[in-house]
């Protein structure tokens, strides 16, 4: 029973795999087809507001200060691409398959289906789709669906291909509620990160495009300007870094039941806490002087490619007490 | 309304005026240097730069082991680095999060942190007992203003305007013909309380260091353990930590069930629960209390946590003289060497017989024969176990008075009568069977197999502590990120024909992405009341 759900499961994710690939397909093409049409980068709304207030707060100091962050007005959208829906759809129906996979996997062991490398990635890959889907509904974020498929396509690769394990029963050290809730949250931490790297590598590929029209790619005109992208990458880290504060203080009481002790420096310990850090500095990076801009965006996906290096290596290959990874 | 007047940030800080402070700069006495130097340490981009070079510094600990997780993996990486290991050492890198360099930024960062918390909390703490400050001359100027025109009395209008704002938690003032109001204090508080928490998580962890203590024990199936510095195989404590802090309570291993997968083809052997049944003894009551103990659930005893870290099996093992006389009986922990619980172990017999006695005894719990012929074992549980001894003769070296493991047997001034690499096969024993040791020694006599757990036991009155902090950090980060501080004007106009043109706006005080939103709410819900009769902006 469990092996057939399990293969079941398996051949679910591989049809999710394929249908977002497709999806994949279709957002890069709507992205250069639309790029094709844009000879001139059209400045957004809001960054118009903060180069004119940059301009003036220059010329003008003493004056009264209205430093906040300017808001984030979405662009008016350009006609729909038919290109654009389908990969929009096929997003969603992938993510649909994507789930069925998710919860056979976790009834295929009568467990929540985050226990091991395997199921981490399946789990972490759905709701990063969960959470890009989510954000669309609220913002037009299309133009991150290559990115965003892209990397989830690539990373249901790599993990049917080498994380692969069967279903087996849960070892003690993981029988605790908080299986359930520390890499629930890891999870969507994780998933908010994602989100917000591939908007700062957007703003960093708009931010060649503002400063030298002929230099880096070219990119549609619907994408916002560097500073909403930034403002948008922002409020998206923060509440990943919110979830990875909660992530690393519930991981250290439930270290502190399992293991004996809250805090020890295993390896997984040190680099929760260095991707902790580095989002620390990315959020102060943001008030102070000098810093906004690329930097911070640079930071955001050094960031994440510690969360990566976090999952994808030291998993892996460092020795520790996380080893969970069932390889 | 300066900024730098009413917010105490660091220079750099990004809502800081520019020109703070005059180019050039002025010539510096020995004070003015130590202010600048204090100025460059609290600056925003000074604590960026440490909190980077943080997460820098932290990367060693997780390339090389560390002594505190991983003390083996040091004694291996001594062996396989043997020309690397002393730089590394030299270095602390085996002791990278109580090195120096670790130390010295993480504490930098720390005074840096309190520099730059403790104005901003005198600070806000006149702020927040201030008024709201007076109404600009232009609102239309600000980043989010509307305009309604509205009919009705201009003061009733104000009052109206006022009850709305309170109603939204704004602290309100009337300059004139307008109101000025003021709301979000909390996402300071929230950033100053984020800050202050982590100070008080730093410090809990140092008093709590030197107050705590652990130990570990390897306890049989059937014996006690009594909490004492003497009961422990091994033990750490604080400084601060005297012998009569353990409470002696006893703790008596009844039995250690463990549960392995049988059903799943692909999991089978795999442990699937461990329990220790436990009794304890408290010494202030005379009752004794059962307790268990898993792997997820310690036991608490009076402020200790009591955990669950391993296990293994110690077989009995009795030893006769030639006379039948007992030289030796008792369980011998054994350790595990692999997933099905092959385990290897030493048992010494120093007295009883004519001349002492080693043995080198492995165990397979439920025995198999490899295609070599060698013993092995099939799976972890006692299904069918076996005990193989190789026998050594000779001096054990435990007279020299240097310690040494029970664990390991030096067979260096010993001779081997039986077992592997003599002519005597060695002893192998199912439980209840006997066997006659060579040269007439006597015999041994495989009694049974107990388990043995490996408990630890904590005790760290800080961390209550660490986690009411850590509550805290959370707390403070929820409101400093996502509590909005805005403030909020509206003005009353008396046109000529009579009717009322109202201006509202409002100021974002850091990141506020709802800022427009609330202002045209307020105002939709202002106007919207009375009888709109003009347009918006």
């Amino acid at each position: 029973m469990t092996q057939t759900l399990d293969e079941f499961s398996a051949l679910l994710l591989y049809l999710a795999m394929g249908v977002y690939a497709i999806s994949f397909i279709a957002f890069t093409l709507d992205l250069a087809r639309r790029s094709a049409g844009a000879a001139v980068v059209a400045e957004s709304a809001a960054d118009r507001v903060a180069r004119a207030r940059g301009a003036a707060r220059g010329s003008a100091a003493g004056s009264v200060a209205t430093l906040d962050p300017p808001r984030a007005d979405a662009p008016a959208r350009p006609r729909e691409s038919l290109t654009l829906r389908v990969g929009v759809t096929l997003a969603i129906l992938g993510w649909v398959l994507h789930l069925g996979a998710t919860v056979l996997r976790g009834v295929a062991g009568a467990r929540v289906p985050w226990a091991n490398m395997y199921e981490f990635s399946m789990t972490g890959t759905l709701i990063i789709m969960g959470v890009f889907l989510l954000l669309l509904a609220r913002r037009d974020l299309r133009f991150l669906g290559a990115i965003i498929t892209g990397m989830v396509v690539l990373m249901l690769g790599v993990t049917t291909v080498g994380f692969r394990v069967d279903v087996v029963p849960l070892p003690p050290a993981l029988q605790s509620y908080w299986l359930v809730i520390h890499v629930l949250v890891a999870i969507l931490a994780t998933a908010f990160f994602t989100v917000g790297a591939a908007l700062s590598i957007v703003q960093l590929v708009r931010a060649r495009r503002e400063n030298g029209p002929e230099s880096g790619l070219r990119l549609p005109v619907a994408i916002p300007g560097t500073v909403t992208l930034e403002n948008w990458a922002y409020r998206v880290n923060i509440v990943g870094f919110i979830f990875w504060t909660f992530t690393l203080i519930a991981g250290a009481i439930w270290a502190e039941h399992a293991w004996g002790r809250y805090w020890g420096w295993d390896t997984k310990e040190v680099w929760t806490f260095i991707i902790w850090v580095i989002y620390a500095g990315y959020i102060h990076a943001r008030a102070t002087r000098g810093w906004r801009g690329s930097r911070s965006a640079w930071l955001a996906i050094v960031g994440y490619s510690a969360v990566l290096f976090n999952f994808g290596i030291v998993n892996v290959f460092f020795k520790g007490l996380h080893a969970y990874s069932g390889l | 309304m300066s900024r730098s007047s009413d917010l105490a940030r660091p220079t750099d800080h990004i809502e800081q005026e520019d020109g703070a402070e005059p180019v050039g700069g002025p010539r510096l006495g020995p004070i003015g240097w130590v202010r600048f130097a204090w100025r460059q340490l609290t600056s925003m981009r000074t604590a960026l730069f440490l909190l980077l070079l943080l997460a820098i510094a932290a990367v060693p600990g997780s390339l090389v082991p560390q002594r505190s997780s991983d003390p083996n993996g040091v004694v291996q990486y001594r062996a396989d680095h043997p020309d690397l290991y002393p730089i590394v050492d030299a270095l602390q890198g085996f002791d990278v999060y109580t090195s120096v360099w670790f130390s010295s930024i993480y504490l930098l960062l720390f005074v840096s942190l309190i520099g730059c918390v403790l104005p901003r909390t005198r600070q806000h703490w006149q702020a927040m007992r201030s008024r709201p400050p007076r109404t600009p001359a232009r609102l239309s100027r600000l980043d989010a203003a509307e305009e309604r025109v509205v009919t009705g009395d201009a003061d009733d209008a104000l009052g109206r305007a006022e009850a709305l704002l309170r109603k939204r938690r704004y602290r309100t003032e009337r300059y004139g013909a307008s109101i000025s109001a003021e709301r979000g204090y909390l996402r300071e508080t929230g950033n100053l309380v984020f800050h202050g928490s982590l100070v008080g998580i730093l410090v809990a962890v140092a008093v709590g260091g030197s107050l705590g203590y652990s130990g570990q024990k390897i306890v049989v199936e059937g014996e006690p353990f009594v909490n004492y510095v003497g009961g422990y195989d091994s033990f750490n404590r604080g400084r601060l930590v005297p012998d009569t802090a353990l409470d002696p309570y006893r703790i008596r291993l009844d039995r250690l069930d463990i549960v392995y997968e049988r059903e799943n083809e692909n999991a089978v052997g795999q442990p699937i629960d461990y329990t220790a049944h436990v009794t304890v003894q408290q010494p202030d009551s005379g009752s004794a209390a059962d307790a268990d103990i898993k792997v997820n659930e310690p036991l608490q005893i009076d402020g200790t946590d009591v955990y669950l870290l391993g296990n293994g099996y110690a077989p009995r093992i009795t030893v006769r003289d030639a006379d039948g006389d007992v030289a030796f009986s008792g369980a011998v922990p054994f350790l595990p060497q692999d997933q099905q619980m092959t385990s290897v172990g030493v048992a010494k017999i120093p007295d009883g017989l004519p001349e002492q006695l080693g043995m080198i005894g492995f165990l397979y719990p439920t025995v198999g024969q490899l295609e070599s012929g060698a013993l092995a074992s099939g799976f972890p549980d006692l299904l069918d176990p076996v005990l193989s001894l190789n026998v050594y003769r000779g001096d054990l070296g435990l007279d020299t008075g240097v310690p040494v493991s029970v664990y390991t047997l030096d067979t260096d001034d010993l001779t081997q009568i039986a077992g592997r690499g003599t002519d005597v096969p060695a002893v192998e024993l199912r439980p209840g069977e006997t066997q006659q040791l060579p040269d007439g020694l006597g015999s041994v006599t495989f009694d049974g197999v107990s388990r043995f757990a490996s408990l630890e036991i904590h005790h760290d009155p800080s961390q209550g502590w660490v986690l009411a902090f850590s509550i805290l950090v959370l707390a403070g980060l929820l409101a400093s990120l996502f509590v909005p501080r805005r403030r909020m004007w509206v003005r009353v106009h008396e046109e000529q024909d009579g009717r009322l043109r109202v201006e509202y706006a409002g100021l974002a005080r850091g990141d506020d992405p709802g800022l427009a939103a609330a202002v045209r709410e307020l105002a939709d819900e202002h106007s919207g009341s009375e009888r709109t009769v003009g347009g918006t902006t």
